[in-house]
Parts: structure tokens; C-alpha cells; sequence
């Protein structure tokens, strides 16, 4: 993983509650970089939440509100938060169920800057 | 779908729901093939599983010539379809997973579902068995029931 990439993914992972950190490739699903604290499945986390992230923009774009800035998936053992970061990447952090959600959306939105 | 083993059905259905792919072929790596959807003649099938055991052949043979131990699935990425290769072990040896999918799914999806399929293949797969040996006589016949099954002719 790219220093660049590590800092950013590092920075996700230090939020209270934030399992893994993942920047995938939007179009592709696949993982491009990852921080991870736990056994969560990188692979399967970035497939899924790149096809959930496309159907979503689809969704949102039917309703004239342009281009999502991130999504939050809730669970009852956890949850799912993913912002787009530049030209077709997308940063998806995996969370626990008390995860502090606002201090996450700031990381992400700031995570998505310094990578895009 | 067609599958000349009944087992192969349900998890192959299951990975086309998943994966929205839109042609399956899985083969053994002779270029055997055990079941398909999607293609409408003999003839693709039989040159689409011959030029898939063969780039899996290559890639294999590749990795010896690397000195590493195995190299993973292939995919070609074109601006619409794609193409995913995928080798996975079974009890009776290597099968072959030839996958061509759109863009209305992604490689990172298909390959999640086919390495599940893997697994829900070799769980569903019979105790192997030693092959009887093949007749010249019987040769022919059981080529063409082994189509009549592929295609329904």
C-alpha cells in the first residue's frame, strides 16, 4: 500500500468504533488499499459496498440530487459508512455499533479530499 | 442452464443470481466441459472451453517457469463485456470457471461470487470416484449425450 494511501486509511481506522478502512475501485470492486483491525473480508466488503454505492447513485440521480457524498449503512452489529473520493475510487470504513458517526462523516469527507 | 452433473444446478444458479454474469461455462481444465448458460450453439461452447483450458494451461505454466506456486483467476476488462477465468480446486481435480459479465455488475463481484461458487461446488460435489475406462465404442455416445445435455438436441 502507497504511504499516501496508509496515512489516509490509518487516519479512517483512529475514529472511535472504525474497524477497517478500505479505498476500492468504484467501477471494478476491487481493493486498492486497506487498513484493517479485525477479520473483516477486504474483498467482500469492497464488492458490496461498491455495488451497493453504484445502485445508490443511481437512485439519487433518478431524484435530481446529483452525485451522493457518502452513505451510511446501519446493522445491528455494526455498520457500513462509504464516500466517493475522486474520479471512481470510493472510501468505505466498516464500523462497530457505538462508532462515533459524526467524527467518521468528517473523516471520510476530508479523507476523500486529500485522496482526490 | 444446462449441467451434465444435476449437483453442479443449484450452486451455478445461485452464482448467476448473485453475480448478474451473463455467460457461464465451467470445464475441467482439460477443457471438459460440465455445464454452461448463456450460449446457444455447440460450437462457441466447444471453442470457448478449449481457449479457456488453454489460457489457464499457459498461466500454469507460467507460474512453474516463475518458480511460483500457482497464479489466480484471469480477467480481461473490455468497454462492455469482460471476460473472468477463474481455476478452483475439486475433489476430482482442477475445474475451470469461464465467466463474461457487463457492466451492470463488477470483476470485484463476480469474482466474490465465483469463489464462493467454488466452494458451494466442491460441498456439493459426490465422494470421487475412479473413472471407468473409456471405450472407443462408447466414445461417441457419450459425447453426444454429454451435448444433448448442453443443448437439449
Amino acid at each position: 500500500m502507497s504511504t499516501a494511501f496508509s496515512a489516509v486509511l490509518d487516519g479512517l481506522t483512529r475514529v472511535p468504533g472504525v474497524r477497517s478502512a478500505l479505498l476500492v475501485a468504484a467501477d471494478d470492486g476491487l481493493v486498492i488499499a486497506e487498513s484493517s483491525m479485525t477479520d473483516v473480508e477486504p474483498a467482500a466488503v469492497a464488492a458490496l459496498a461498491a455495488s451497493l454505492a453504484a445502485r445508490l447513485a443511481r437512485a439519487v440521480a433518478i431524484t435530481g440530487y446529483a452525485t451522493p457524498r457518502s452513505f451510511h449503512l446501519e446493522a445491528t452489529g455494526g455498520g457500513l459508512m462509504a464516500a466517493p473520493a475522486g474520479e471512481g475510487l470510493l472510501l468505505v470504513a466498516v464500523t462497530e455499533p457505538d462508532a462515533n458517526v459524526g467524527l467518521l462523516r468528517l473523516a471520510l469527507r476530508d479523507a476523500a479530499e486529500r485522496v482526490g | 442452464m444446462r449441467a451434465i452433473e444435476p449437483w453442479v444446478e443449484a450452486p451455478l444458479d445461485g452464482f448467476l443470481r448473485e453475480s448478474s454474469a451473463r455467460i457461464v461455462l465451467l470445464m475441467t481444465s482439460s477443457g471438459q466441459v460440465v455445464a454452461q448458460h448463456g450460449f446457444t450453439r455447440s460450437l462457441d461452447v466447444m471453442a470457448a472451453a478449449a481457449l479457456g483450458a488453454g489460457i489457464i494451461a499457459s498461466t500454469t505454466e507460467i507460474a512453474r517457469v516463475m518458480s511460483v506456486p500457482t497464479l489466480g483467476n484471469v480477467v480481461h476488462q473490455g468497454a462492455g463485456l469482460s471476460v473472468l477465468l477463474a481455476p478452483f480446486a475439486m475433489p476430482a481435480g482442477t475445474w475451470v470457471a469461464l465467466v463474461v459479465f457487463g457492466p451492470e455488475t463488477s470483476v470485484g463481484l463476480v469474482q466474490l461470487f465465483c469463489t464462493r461458487l467454488a466452494v458451494d461446488l466442491a460441498a456439493a460435489a459426490p465422494q470421487a470416484r475412479p473413472a471407468a475406462p473409456i471405450l472407443a465404442e462408447q466414445f461417441e455416445d457419450e459425447l453426444n449425450a454429454s451435448l444433448r445435455t448442453l443443448f437439449g438436441r
